[in-house]
């Protein structure tokens, strides 16, 4: 692909699409529709609704001025010198996904899913969420577009984010706390699949990531790419050159999906995927599912996923609870089975590390979950030494997890807080702290549902 | 041959329908799950759906949900599976696997078809596979003579419904409304239809109907248009309530009698 844009380009969805999925739903091996067959013609519903709305100059007006005038886009570019400084002398730049309405990336999604609602008559939309960006953003939505809306949400969740419970409530959703099997964010997913499958005739179910059958992971995608391809000409034009890399968060994968595709075809261009390492992968405590994972399917599709001997799917454990998943989107699985795409591991306590740097030396409070991408910058910033461009997503911003964040640094009784620039490289919980495990924390601003 | 298809077949011959009975492997622990599809065979089922147990079962409802919430947690695998199945042919019944397709595609599909047979296993229904993705699938049923079952919908399109009998061996199994497993209080309108529809298509394949049936008025109904019905969660509420392999031979015995009153009457 080249390009010689120089501003960013206005949402576009048709360009430079990646040849895969196929007609089918299929990234090499991953992906497809694993399904009962009471949803298949729903999906291919979705399927032919979607396809005839993208090619629809209409919609694609409508949802450019969407994206323009009620989240915010584009979103700007920001370097980050001082944080930088910690990097190995790389240069690092912010996509600003953190400043779009709602808080995140997971407005791109649910504006695009909400119109093709509208489009295929249905009145009423359904989503899970893992701890509460993308139910807020559905919820936000379904405001906007006078749409019912009701998301599943896992009991522990609805318990540890009940700040968010009320957010959705106040913008007119219904919640239901999950209390079956482990009661989060896969258990969400399920029971929402449930409710589709039960009132699939008056009901959309708005996917909150680049996971599900064919076809979520495309949709989500296309919906999402417009970070990458704003990202990909702000950079032209105010470096004149690509990022030696671009780093990105991943639980199931839609913010990285979406800061990659424009990128996929530029094979100069290093493309990371940060895993949620928990308490670190060989601990088993961890959501790091490409990583520490195996193939199979969860969800609908073939992917990676946390399973054991018998199949069973494995609880995640991270204290973003944006990245807390057990799989991961196909996509995610056939970018590293074919090596275009690497994913590595960031434990807790290094991501908490980088967020503490970026709000002391930059002023800016990053999710939790992208936290990770940010510690994954401090180390590739290392490894590939001075003067290299590191592009990193920053798909959200941190409000919602300052108390997961106070507890963890121990900052809730004290007077002064510790003014430096976060240098302290081994930075462990403080006494009074909440364990690393014991995820209180943020919403899936960075991830899956 | 198919193993379900000449059972079925039978019944049909009887003037009846053949009564399948669904239980999980592992509730309230194994040895007890197979007693009790023992006693289920004894009271009268022609065929025992033996359930794997799976962390994320998407199209069940909260009875079958509770019981292999439990074995899954046990650890309950395919070995114990394999034990049930091998139970269920001596006790003189066709045993059928019901599992969620990731549990097999784990062991190993080949494997998985090969272990099957072995074990005196008819085949293999898989709610969340369509015919679609189903290629490693057909290929060791094909190779073994297995049979597979393949789900249809209200919602299926003419098309599907063509597609996927042309897929099936044994039976079909035609969902009888849009929604999860679960005891109801009526068999829905669209059972009949449904039934109606796949047989249009493919008019040599048994149609057994399941979702929702959980008594013989109810059964008795069903078996007045399709080849078998399915009870699932009447069965697994019989465990949950404690009332064990005695319970589940009951109940088999009523529901055997509804699917005979077709014929009596």
């Amino acid at each position: 692909m080249t390009t010689s844009a120089v501003h960013p380009p206005e949402q576009r969805l048709e360009p430079a699409r990646p040849s895969w999925p196929d007609e089918t739903g299929h990234f090499g091996v991953f992906g497809g529709r694993f399904v009962p067959e009471a949803l298949v013609a729903a999906l291919d519903e979705l399927t032919e609704a979607y396809r005839a709305m993208r090619a629809d100059p209409a919609f694609q007006e409508e949802f450019a001025r969407l994206q323009r005038d009620y989240t915010g886009r584009p979103s700007p570019i920001t370097e980050v010198a001082r944080f930088a400084e910690h990097c190995g002398g790389a240069r690092v730049l912010l996509k600003r996904e953190d400043l779009n309405h709602t808080g995140s990336h997971k407005i791109n999604n649910v504006l695009g899913q909400a119109l093709l609602t509208k489009r295929i008559g249905k009145s009423r939309v359904i989503a899970e969420t893992g701890a509460g960006q993308h139910g807020v953003a559905t919820a936000t939505a379904a405001a906007l577009m006078g749409l019912s809306c009701t998301v599943y949400m896992g009991e522990e969740d609805t318990r540890r984010q009940a700040l968010n419970v009320a957010r959705m409530r106040l913008l007119g959703a219904e919640v239901i706390p999950v209390t079956t099997g482990s009661r989060t964010l896969k258990d969400a997913i399920n029971e929402a699949f449930r409710d589709w499958v039960t009132n699939v005739e008056t009901t959309n179910y708005v996917f909150g990531t680049v996971a599900g059958p064919h076809p979520f992971p495309e949709m989500v995608r296309d919906f999402q790419r417009v970070i990458g391809d704003e990202a990909r000409a702000q950079l032209l034009e105010r470096e004149g050159r690509l990022p030696d890399a671009v780093l990105a968060c991943v639980g199931g994968g839609s913010n990285a999906i979406g800061v990659f595709t424009a990128f996929v075809p530029d094979d100069g261009v290093r493309l990371v995927g940060l895993e949620a390492g928990g308490d670190g992968v060989d601990t088993g405590r961890h959501a790091a599912t490409i990583t520490g994972g195996s193939p199979g399917v969860l969800h609908g599709a073939r992917s990676y996923l946390l399973q054991d001997d018998n199949g069973q799917t494995i609880e995640s454990h991270s204290i973003s609870a944006g990245l807390d998943y057990p799989g991961v989107g196909p996509e995610h699985s056939h970018l590293h089975d074919i090596g275009r795409a690497e994913y590595r591991a960031v434990t807790d306590a290094e991501a908490m590390e980088a967020f503490a740097l970026l709000c002391r030396t930059e002023g800016i409070i990053p999710a939790i979950e992208s936290a990770h991408a940010l510690a994954g910058a401090m180390r590739l910033g290392q490894e590939l030494g001075p003067d290299t461009l590191l592009l990193v997503n920053l798909s959200g911003r941190g409000d919602k997890d300052v108390e997961t964040a106070s507890r963890w640094f121990g900052l809730g009784d004290r007077e002064e807080v510790d003014p430096g620039p976060g240098l302290d490289t081994d930075q462990q919980p403080t006494e009074g702290a909440v364990t690393q495990g014991d995820a209180v924390a943020g919403q899936d601003a960075g991830e899956t549902a | 041959m198919s193993a379900l298809g000449t059972r079925i077949g039978a019944a049909t011959a009887e003037g009846r329908s053949a009564l399948i009975a669904y239980l999980p492997v592992g509730y309230p622990d194994v040895d007890a799950s197979i007693a009790a599809m023992v006693a289920a065979v004894e009271g009268g089922a022609d065929v025992v759906e033996i359930g794997v147990p799976y962390s994320d079962p998407g199209m069940d409802g909260p009875v079958i949900q509770q019981a292999v919430d439990v074995a899954v947690r046990a650890g309950v695998g395919m070995r114990d599976v394999l034990r049930a199945v091998e139970a269920v042919a001596a006790a003189g019944a066709v045993p059928v696997v019901m599992s969620y397709w990731n549990p097999i595609e784990r062991y190993g599909v080949d494997r998985f078809a090969d272990d099957l047979a072995a074990a005196g296993g008819a085949g293999a229904i898989t709610p969340d596979l369509i015919p679609d993705e189903a290629g490693p699938w057909l290929a060791a049923t094909e190779r073994l003579g297995l049979d597979r079952v393949f789900l249809v919908a209200p919602s299926s399109t003419d098309a599907r419904l063509t597609s996927t009998t042309a897929a099936c061996r044994g039976f079909v199994y035609a969902a009888s409304t849009m929604g999860v497993t679960g005891t109801r209080s009526t068999v829905s309108d669209a059972a009949e239809k449904l039934v109606a529809r796949t047989r249009a298509v493919a008019p040599d394949l048994a149609v057994c109907v399941g979702l929702g049936v959980s008594d013989a008025d109810q059964a008795a109904e069903v078996a007045g248009f399709a080849d078998g019905v399915i009870v699932g969660s009447a069965y697994v509420r019989a465990m949950l309530d404690g009332r064990g392999a005695d319970g589940v031979r009951a109940l088999s015995g009523e529901l055997a009698e509804g699917v005979r009153r077709q014929a009596g009457a």
